[in-house]
């Protein structure tokens, strides 16, 4: 679709500023990357009265335009560069009415910039309940711009929000909110100058942000450093100034046009919640038992269509081979792409609920609340309150949870929580962990109530716990920190969680995790196939020749003979041979060659190993026939020993190990888009890989 | 007197602060001198705290509040 012209939505977080965009843009939306940088763009198309049609960009929220984070710092780039691709032609300012003084400070910035501007007063309604008056049109004269009062909730005002995109001048008419120029006036009017700057504002800000914008040269950078040595500006100081006119404006504004109730608004409402929801003993009870809830869902209600999923690719495997002829080919697209593509579809349901559940939490306000009440805890550990919203996504799948940590300011505290992340039990390590606790844990109970498997599995999900924070301890010491840690959140007042945006944000993750770790997992599932399906020189010829003499062909049934041979070309794989190179390596962990196939290829995903352990022993059929696996690896027997390969050592060992090891490319990839630098990867896949061992090795010598 | 000495349910008016680079922070987000707050509630762990500043609540650690000298 092609844009007449570009709008970019603005606003503080918590303004409503999604669900007005979900409400102009519809279904027309797509999210992308902002180049050179991770953060989510999303833009969309709005049809106009006129017939034109808007591009919108939704811009991150913010609270100013000096950026805080990665998110944020974006704003001003779109806002201000004026070779952005998105540099918009006009930008809709999102203001709750209900709380207009801090949010009126981000209008300012923005209307100083002079770029032409709508406001579009959100949440109007919350404001008339509440009992605040506003002015609407002295608000608009005193202001210089139209002033449009909506409820995207209730879906009221927005077409007239889009009339008044439509008429929107081209040109900045809005009335000067600060004399920007007081501020610093000699830096002001010679970076003007010497940069040909019309924008006394936009000369500021340089000025203030220079070293970290990407939109201008290292040579006009380091002039502005000189330019600033030499006036002596000090950013801070200046900002502090800054800030303070504006609020002086804010507040006269504000005086002329808004009559505020003296007592305080629905915010009592609130109150009453939070002293049961921060309570110092039910705040915590509530905490864990939504904690609870919430993976007895992922795990009850994914259960059904993860099934389906699995059985609808079966079903296209199977249906693939009939129709295509055999060949290598056919092995290579339906076995190797449809394969690994399988192995990511059926963690979509997983994936979405939980992200159902997180933007619920957001959406509330409730998970504000979380972060304010672990906070504490948490910075101990060289952790933040904002770290335990990853930290429970990590129970799902640490590859959205990593792209979550977005939200935290601080650098340091942002790379501890990547780096141990990937350490708490992720959904991909639940068959295994269920698979091997079977073979070896009596499933009997104990103290009546508690089942052992049952508790065995808890124990692996506290013990993943655990070894997250000490890990974290190890990193805070370790690591340096670039600036302050801080922690100054809004607490938003408590909310319905709007199910649009709740189905949004969902649907939007969801296409992010398949398209992201789909391609790493199909590209790592194409080598795999090709290592498992092929051997060295002519074993594979002479096994089938072997196997085509009488006293096969005539002693085994043909299923049984295809299973043999079948078992018998793996071993003499590339794959086979892979594991038998490591078997001395992993032979002090109890595992053998076999073991040790599945341990490379769970390098690509952990959930590649009960599929593998289901080649390796030659089960017939797909991986998801987890009874037969099952039996026969409990029936598996070490030739040296003549006992049982899955002893309880043995089990216990390769579940340390699967806690512990960095065994998933997707993982892999999303550190290092999230850090840009491939030392934080390799890292992260040496220590847990050390630690891995280490724990495998003392978990076998103390069980055997 | 210090922001975070108050209890809960007491209010203070903001007079200046002793860091600068956390007072841009707080400005920013309504936390002016002449500002009334009023600390809305304590987490349960005895930090941070949460208060109500300009129609809103905020939320900060002790530490922070300890750079809010009031009136």
């Amino acid at each position: 679709m092609k844009a007449d012209i570009k709008v970019a939505l603005t606003g503080n977080p918590n303004t409503g500023k999604s669900t007005l965009f979900n409400l102009l843009t519809g279904l027309n939306q797509k999210i992308g990357n902002f180049p050179g940088v991770t953060v989510d763009k999303k833009t969309g198309y709005c049809p106009l009265p006129d017939g034109r049609v808007a591009e919108i960009i939704d811009l991150p929220g913010t609270y100013s335009l000096y950026p805080k984070s990665q998110d944020e710092s974006i704003v001003f780039s779109v806002l201000a560069d004026p070779s952005n691709p998105h540099k918009p032609d006009l930008v809709v300012v999102v203001l709750d009415a209900s709380n207009l003084k801090r949010n009126l400070l981000l209008y300012t910035q923005v209307a100083d910039l002079k770029i032409p501007v709508i406001i579009a007063l959100n949440m109007i309604d919350l404001a008339d309940k509440g009992g605040i008056s506003i002015n609407i049109d002295l608000f608009a004269k005193k202001l210089g711009v139209p002033v449009v009062p909506i409820s995207a909730r209730k879906k009221e005002g927005i077409d007239k929000l889009k009339a008044a995109i439509n008429f929107a001048n081209k040109i900045a008419l809005q009335e000067e909110s600060i004399d920007v120029e007081t501020i610093a006036p000699e830096l002001i009017g010679q970076i003007g100058r010497e940069l040909n700057l019309d924008n006394p504002y936009y000369a500021l800000q340089l000025a203030h942000q220079h070293e970290t914008i990407k939109f201008i040269s290292p040579a006009e950078s380091e002039r502005i450093e000189e330019l600033e040595k030499e006036f002596s500006f000090h950013s801070q100081k200046a900002q502090a100034a800054e800030t303070i006119a504006r609020y002086n404006f804010i507040n006269d504004l504000l005086y002329d046009t808004v009559k505020v109730p003296e007592t305080a608004r629905d915010e009592t409402a609130s109150n009453k919640i939070d002293k049961i929801l921060t309570h110092k003993v039910f705040g915590f009870i509530i905490f864990f038992s939504v904690l609870l809830f919430m993976f007895q869902s992922i795990f009850a209600w994914s259960a059904y269509p993860m099934e389906l999923i699995a059985d609808l690719f079966v079903w296209i495997q199977n249906n693939l081979h009939q129709l295509l002829p055999a060949g290598p080919l056919t092995g290579l697209l339906v076995d190797g792409v449809i394969g690994g593509l399988s192995g990511v579809m059926v963690f979509i349901p997983q994936i979405a609920i939980l992200f159902a559940f997180i933007s619920t939490l957001e959406d509330t306000g409730y998970m504000s609340r979380v972060t304010f009440m672990m906070d504490k805890l948490m910075r101990k550990v060289g952790l933040n309150g904002k770290s335990v919203v990853p930290l429970i996504g990590g129970f799902a799948c640490a590859v959205p949870s990593i792209m979550s940590t977005r939200t935290i300011e601080n650098w340091k505290d942002r790379m501890i929580t990547i780096m141990v992340t990937p350490l708490v039990t992720c959904s991909a390590r639940l068959p295994i962990y269920v698979l091997l606790i079977s073979l070896v844990v009596p499933n009997r109970n104990v103290w009546w109530l508690f089942n052992m498997q049952g508790l065995a599995l808890t124990g692996m999900y506290i013990f993943s716990l655990v070894s997250a924070i000490v890990v974290a301890f190890v990193f805070k010491l370790i690591l340096k920190g670039r600036e302050r840690g801080y922690f100054i959140m809004e607490l938003p007042v408590y909310r319905m969680p709007r199910w649009n945006n709740v189905a949004y944000s969902m649907y939007e993750r969801v296409k992010t995790f398949v398209l992201q770790a789909g391609k790493v997992i199909i590209a790592i599932s194409v080598i795999l196939w090709v290592l498992a399906s092929y051997g060295p020189g002519d074993r594979f010829k002479q096994i089938e020749q072997k196997y085509q003499q009488p006293q096969y062909m005539q002693k085994l049934k043909p299923d049984d003979l295809n299973r043999a041979i079948r078992s018998e070309k793996l071993e003499n794989s590339y794959a086979g041979v892979l594991g038998h190179v490591i078997e001395p390596v992993i032979k002090p962990l109890g595992f053998d060659w076999k073991i040790g196939i599945a341990l490379i290829t769970s390098f690509a995903a952990r959930e590649v190993f009960v599929g593998t352990m289901a080649t390796i022993y030659s089960v017939e059929g797909s991986a998801e026939k987890m009874e037969t696996v099952q039996k026969k690896m409990k029936s598996a027997v070490n030739p040296e020993t003549g006992k049982p390969v899955f002893s309880l050592a043995v089990a216990f060992s390769l579940m340390m190990f699967y806690a512990f090891a960095m065994q998933c490319a997707s993982t892999v990839a999303v550190v290092y888009r999230e850090t840009k630098n491939w030392r934080w990867p390799a890292i992260q896949f040496a220590y847990m890989g050390v630690l891995a061992y280490a724990v495998s090795l003392l978990a076998f010598n103390l069980l055997s | 007197m210090k922001l975070s000495q108050l209890e809960v349910g007491e209010i203070g008016i903001v007079k200046e602060f002793t860091d600068l680079e956390m007072s841009v922070k707080l400005m920013e987000m309504g936390c002016l001198p002449g500002e009334e707050v009023t600390v809305s509630r304590i987490a349960p762990l005895g930090d941070p705290i949460a208060i109500t500043v300009a129609g809103y609540q905020l939320s900060l650690r002790k530490f922070e509040a300890s750079t809010i000298i009031l009136q």
